[in-house]
């Protein structure tokens, strides 16, 4: 295998249980560098577990995670990790501190890494997702769901890391401005080459952004396919089936 | 014949500390026994006129509008202990997330009991018989066994049945739903959709189905006004959408991604300021 195709993570049978459930079962994953990976299912399927297990925010009880080279011990992540991959969650009111300045929340990341520079990062971070220096003495409930969300695409892009692991990152935004950070993650993975793992229950959306995706059920994997054979409608399984009539909206019987 | 509901040029305005915000701004419209979405961005107005119509507008709100009427009933002048026999009676509304809108407290079955008796005269078997008609009509498998569940037992499909079951266990003449299945997974958005469309269908029902996604609503309903600023800037036909003639309509639509097409970047809104006006 040549360094360009070694998989940016891979995942062998990874179990995550909490108390008698077992969130993940048996979940394997070859995840390629510099691809858009989606994983998608209901609620309950496993698809945050998998993506927070990842990131060592879900007790892993068996398997591994690798990232590139090395293996991923489990518990608590590194800071060289952290350095490598950052998170992007679903709801944009509750994962910025909300008495807390952008510019604080930016230094934030910057100041546990022991990085200087902080002003001239902060800015180019915020001219990265759009948003400009007026935005950087403003509090979250100043900005609306969109501009909150840019503003966590900003944090987790500050530290420059190879991957991001973006968890429902649209499905709080209205769909006009869905279609704008769709744009601006798609942009900022061109620019800096970055692996993306991210979790949706929209097809219309991971097929958008990502070239292959695993569909899950039950904590385990139901099928990977490539975002192509999914729009021709070349799957193997019955509940891939069901997720995609699912996507095309209400009809009457 | 009456029609079921007249509202023409209503306005909901708030005073803040920067001057009076119009959250509504003269929005008309009848409806009939019909479908009819209600369709726009977050602080378009959408539910705070659905929330106008409820009589759920927070006292500080000053509303106004040429007509509101509700059948023979002018709800503008309608006194407080009317408009709550109204509420959940002859009016009801299906909220978005049933985490929040159920008590929590309170066993699901006498949720829906105290529904029912609070509008009309039934002795408590009865109450409890139709309440157990009314969560198998949802098409819940085991209602005796759900009655007598709380709402954090029951997964969020079951507890948005289980509000449609409240809201529709006195038989309103209209219901407003407000964003009903936005907290739903997809698969099981189609299941509660088509459990209320049946319904509605069958009660023979006014529908009000306010919701962000404009593709959903049009294949739900017959009619669909799409709000902009506190307006409406387009009413139009479900079957007629894609012949949509007002940018802000044909932008909604444009801008989600869906399978099978290619276009990268995604065409995103570019609002103009005279689509306020």
């Amino acid at each position: 295998m040549t360094p360009d195709t070694a998989p940016a993570l891979s995942i062998r049978s990874l179990d995550v249980t909490f108390g008698p459930f077992r969130a993940l079962q048996d979940v394997s994953l070859d995840i390629r560098t510099g691809e858009a990976f989606g994983l998608v299912g209901e609620s309950g399927s496993g698809k945050s577990t998998l993506l927070r297990a990842v990131a060592g925010l879900a007790p892993t009880t068996a398997g591994s995670i690798r990232m590139g080279a090395e293996t991923l011990k489990p518990g608590k992540r590194s800071r060289a990790f952290h350095s490598r991959v950052q998170m992007v969650f679903q709801d944009p009111f509750g994962s910025l501190h909300p008495r807390q300045t952008i510019d604080r929340q930016l230094l934030e990341p910057l100041a546990i890494h022991g990085i200087g520079d902080g002003e001239r990062r902060i800015l180019k971070a915020l001219d990265e997702v759009g948003l400009g220096a007026g935005f950087r003495f403003r509090y979250p409930h100043q900005l609306s769901g969109g501009q909150r969300q840019r503003v966590a695409i900003a944090r987790a892009l500050i530290l420059e890391p190879s991957i991001l692991l973006l968890d429902e990152p649209t499905s709080a935004l209205d769909a006009s401005v869905q279609a704008e950070v769709l744009n601006l993650l798609e942009q900022v993975r061109r620019d800096r080459k970055l692996t993306f793992v991210m979790v949706t229950h929209d097809l219309g959306v991971v097929t958008h952004i990502c070239e292959r995706l695993a569909v899950m059920r039950g904590g385990q994997v139901v099928e990977t396919v490539t975002s192509a054979d999914l729009i021709a409608g070349k799957v193997s399984a019955g509940y891939t089936r069901d997720l995609m009539r699912a996507s095309e909206g209400f009809r009457r019987h | 014949m009456t029609p079921l509901l007249q509202v023409e040029d209503l306005r909901v305005s708030y005073a803040t500390r920067t001057g009076l915000v119009e959250a509504v701004r003269g929005v008309s419209f009848t409806l009939g026994r019909e479908r009819l979405g209600i369709v726009g961005e977050s602080g378009s107005g959408k539910s705070q006129t659905g929330r106008a119509i409820m009589g759920l507008t927070p006292p500080q709100a000053q509303i106004s509008a040429k007509t509101l009427r509700f059948g023979d009933i002018d709800l503008l002048t309608a006194p407080p202990k009317l408009r709550r026999n109204l509420r959940g009676g002859r009016i009801a509304m299906v909220l978005q997330d049933p985490k929040y809108s159920l008590n929590p407290v309170m066993t699901i079955g006498r949720q829906i009991v105290e529904t029912l008796r609070t509008h009309a005269r039934v002795s408590r078997a009865e109450a409890r018989q139709r309440a157990l008609e009314m969560l198998a009509a949802v098409q819940i498998r085991d209602p005796e066994r759900v009655f007598d569940l709380h709402p954090h037992e029951v997964s969020g499909g079951m507890g948005q049945r289980v509000m449609i079951a409240m809201m529709l266990v006195a038989n309103p003449e209209l219901l407003i739903a407000d964003e009903p299945t936005s907290a739903l997974d997809v698969t099981v958005q189609l299941e509660v959709l088509s459990i209320l469309d049946r319904l509605v269908g069958e009660r023979g029902m006014g529908l009000i189905f306010v919701s962000h996604d404009l593709r959903l609503v049009s294949s739900f309903c017959d009619r669909v006004l799409v709000m902009y600023a506190g307006r409406v800037v387009e009413e139009i036909a479900a079957s007629d959408l894609s012949r949509a003639k007002h940018p802000y309509t044909r932008g909604l639509l444009d801008c989600v991604p869906t399978l099978g097409t290619h276009r990268h970047p995604l065409p995103v809104l570019d609002r103009k300021p005279e689509w306020r006006l």
